[in-house]
């Protein structure tokens, strides 16, 4: 013991007690360390507020408090003794609000376009919904049901006494909705043969289907959609020559099946080559394999990012636009260029309603999307 | 003893065999079918509507007027072939354009989301956020008929500090005009950045052989702005500016930027920066924490850290996504057929393709000259992806 005590390493007295540890909780901590923890973050962080100071009343004086929100015509938005300042014009959208839903769909048919749209939402939930009963019925009523019922519907059977509707008449988030549910009904099926096709092992599908995904994806949206719209109609026999919506729902259609076919080859190749061999050694066919081991494995792994390839699709839609659709932003822009409503502030209400409803729709999709991507990380 | 039959493994080989041949012919078949069928009927309908098919149309004299144009052009003289180039020249003027700032912007915006400054990453988020779930197409209506069609008219122009004009025909700039001597003043420019270059060069080496750091930046940048600087200051000014005048009817003088293609490079930049961000926040956070703290345990500071240790690897996971990202604007900037900006698809899928009829040549030149230029942003792209890959050892 007396020969370690000169070791002048060890203590010969108690260390000094060490301060009590900050607060660890509690607003100011928090401020302390996420907006105030050096000399740099401090400058950051007022910029910052300055920022939000300048920018944020405007923007909730505009869309709140300074907005009108009823009137029949110009006059409402225009700036008044009352309103020196108009904010936006909420009036002119409710006025045209039917419009942007239906387009000029009939004013009596319209419980057609509602049904569809609660038999839809009816098809989404059931598929979304990762713990349904019997997701595969819901799969059948969603890609086969839905579309005839839907077709019956809104183009009308005069059979069971329904009108027939042109699809010249149809228009706003009806039309958007109708783009993208044939977007989706038809890409994730044509996107999966697709996907097999590239994987496949006979070269001729092969170099079909990697020309087709590859050339699709190459080139814009717009210009399929102007192969679909000009260059289709002389391919077929002038009598077939088909419907301009359907024209682009044929155009927009093919684009996502490409995009959707990259997505699920993704999913199938995150499938361990023991399932595989497991299926064959169990002695199932080839498509018994694909259809009843790989590919149910593939599709959940991809769920998240086949919804983000239809965000994608929805906001795609809008590009129907340009081939002379009338969708939910053409409808807008139809609406202000109303000389009843032309005023400063009608554009930009317009264009507020549209990125509120695109943001709800996107937005919703995306926090699904990473809801079931944490759910299958936990697996 | 029970007996197993058995086929023989060899002949139900050739059966599969034989089946994919069939499988095989009957899709070459259907493919084939479909595609005569296509053929024909194009054929048929071209000539029932008397349009002539070939590309005898690419020499014609065009008759319309492009807004912008990079290359001379007039509208009696020109032909097809010559209102196709000035499209494609725009086209890449705003791809090109739109992919430095969109990366410029996408960068900062994603370093800005991880930041340790719970305001400054929640901005970032909230921008990312907001700009990904809206339509571009929304957002350049927006900027074009919200914003740059609602600035004052002409006579009201905003004067911009240095001589610029900004009205809702777009905004105007001062135009350099050069004396002959600026040649000179250019070969100095060429001669200060092959010197900064070299010192480059040389300072690389260096810290390879020695391990130690030497700092170019402030002696580069006296190079690449001294030298230029003496010479000018040396000679007289060898650079006049054209004012722009807002005349009676219109701006006379300067350089004119439409409105069109400022709306279309806000879009696309915003946009595609708010992806990119996405992009670099995924690849920074790719990068295993343990390295960070190793290049800490090494003694290493936190922004040579960064340059060092984070991102070179992390540049690695960026790049493929980044690569996608600058291929989706170039493919969106054909949007500016929504506004009217001259673009490829708006001269020469609208204009030509209505004056013509010629819906199969036009489409089919359209295409191809997309895919092109896919082909040749994804080969550059991956060029600079194997220079960055992991040099095994």
């Amino acid at each position: 013991m007396a020969a370690l005590a000169d070791k002048s390493y060890l203590r010969t007295a108690p260390s000094e007690r060490l301060p009590r540890p900050a607060e660890r909780a509690g607003m100011l901590r928090w401020a302390r360390e996420n907006l105030f923890p050096s000399p740099g973050n401090i400058v950051l962080t007022l910029i910052c507020i300055l920022f939000i100071c300048w920018a944020a009343p405007p923007l909730v004086r505009f869309f709140l408090l300074d907005a009108v929100w009823s009137g029949n015509d110009r006059e409402a938005c225009l700036a008044s003794p009352t309103n020196p300042d108009p904010g936006a014009c909420w009036a002119f959208v409710r006025v045209w609000f039917s419009y942007f839903v239906y387009g000029f769909y009939p004013i009596v048919e319209r419980w057609r376009v509602d049904v569809f749209f609660v038999a839809l939402a009816f098809g989404i939930g059931w598929l979304a919904w990762l713990s349904a009963p019997r997701r595969d019925v819901g799969a059948v009523y969603f890609f086969i049901v839905l579309p005839i019922l839907s077709y019956v519907l809104l183009s009308g059977t005069p059979l069971l006494g329904l009108a027939g509707v042109t699809t010249a008449l149809w228009g706003g988030i009806l039309v958007t909705i109708v783009v993208a549910t044939v977007g989706i009904v038809v890409s994730l099926p044509l996107g999966i043969l697709l996907a097999l096709g590239r994987r496949s092992d006979i070269p001729v599908v092969r170099l079909f289907t990697v020309t087709f995904i590859e050339f699709v994806r190459g080139v814009p949206l717009i210009t399929v959609l102007f192969m679909a719209s000009v260059m289709l109609p002389l391919f077929v026999p002038e009598r077939l020559s088909p419907d301009k919506l359907v024209r682009a729902l044929i155009g927009v259609a093919l684009f996502a099946s490409a995009y959707m076919a990259e997505v699920v080859r993704g999913g199938l190749a995150a499938i361990p080559r023991g399932q595989y061999e497991a299926a064959q050694a169990l002695g199932l066919p080839n498509w018994r394999m694909m259809a009843l081991v790989i590919l149910p494995q593939a599709l959940r792994v991809t769920l998240p990012n086949i919804v983000n390839t239809f965000i994608g699709l929805f906001k795609d839609t809008t590009l129907v636009f340009v081939v002379g659709i009338f969708d939910f932003l053409r409808t807008i822009e139809a609406a202000r260029a109303d000389p009843h409503w032309t005023t400063p502030v009608t554009s930009v209400s317009g264009y507020a309603i549209a990125a509120l409803f695109y943001f709800i729709c996107c937005y919703g999709m995306s926090r699904y999307a990473r809801n079931v991507e944490t759910r299958l990380m936990r697996r | 003893m029970p007996q197993f039959v058995q086929s023989s493994p060899s002949s139900s080989r050739t059966a599969r065999r034989t089946g994919n041949i069939a499988l095989q012919m009957a899709v070459v078949v259907i493919v084939g079918g479909l595609a005569y069928a296509a053929i024909h009927n194009a054929a048929q309908n071209l000539a029932n509507a008397h349009i002539t098919s070939g590309f005898g149309f690419w020499n014609n004299t065009a008759g319309f007027d492009i807004s912008q144009t990079l290359i001379d052009y007039s509208p009696s003289t020109s032909t097809f072939g010559r209102a196709f180039w000035v499209g494609l020249l725009n086209t890449l003027l705003v791809g090109a354009l739109g992919i430095v700032l969109a990366t410029v912007l996408g960068f900062s915006i994603g370093i800005a989301r991880l930041s340790r400054n719970w305001l400054v990453a929640h901005l970032a988020g909230g921008y990312v956020e907001l700009i990904r779930n809206v339509p571009l197409l929304l957002q350049l209506l927006f900027w074009y008929n919200a914003v740059l069609k609602s600035l004052p008219q002409l006579q009201g122009s905003v004067a911009l500090p240095g001589g610029g004009l900004l009205n809702n025909r777009g905004l105007f700039l001062p135009r350099p005009e050069f004396a002959a001597s600026f040649r000179y003043g250019l070969i100095a420019l060429v001669v200060g950045v092959g010197a900064a270059v070299v010192l480059h060069v040389w300072s690389r080496r260096r810290r390879d052989q020695t391990g130690e750091p030497t700092p170019i930046f402030w002696p580069a940048l006296g190079l690449v702005l001294g030298i230029p600087l003496v010479f000018v200051l040396l000679t007289d000014i060898p650079i006049r500016f054209d004012y722009p005048q807002a005349g009676r009817f219109n701006v006379m003088g300067g350089i004119e930027i439409l409105p069109e293609f400022a709306a279309l490079l806000l879009a696309l930049t915003i946009y595609t920066a708010a992806f990119i961000a996405e992009a670099v926040r995924a690849g920074v956070l790719a990068v295993p924490h343990g390295q960070t703290e190793a290049a800490q345990a090494l003694g290493l500071r936190s922004g040579t850290t960064l340059r060092f240790v984070v991102v070179p690897q992390a540049m690695r996971v960026i790049i493929p996504p980044l690569t996608s990202q600058y291929l989706n604007l170039i493919k969106n900037s054909s949007l500016a057929v929504a506004i009217g900006y001259p673009d490829l698809v708006q001269v020469f899928t609208g204009s030509v393709l209505n004056l013509t009829g010629q819906a199969v040549e036009v489409v089919a030149v359209t295409m191809a000259v997309y895919l092109c230029i896919s082909l040749v942003t994804s080969l550059l792209m991956n060029l600079y992806g194997y220079a960055l890959a992991v040099e095994e050892r």
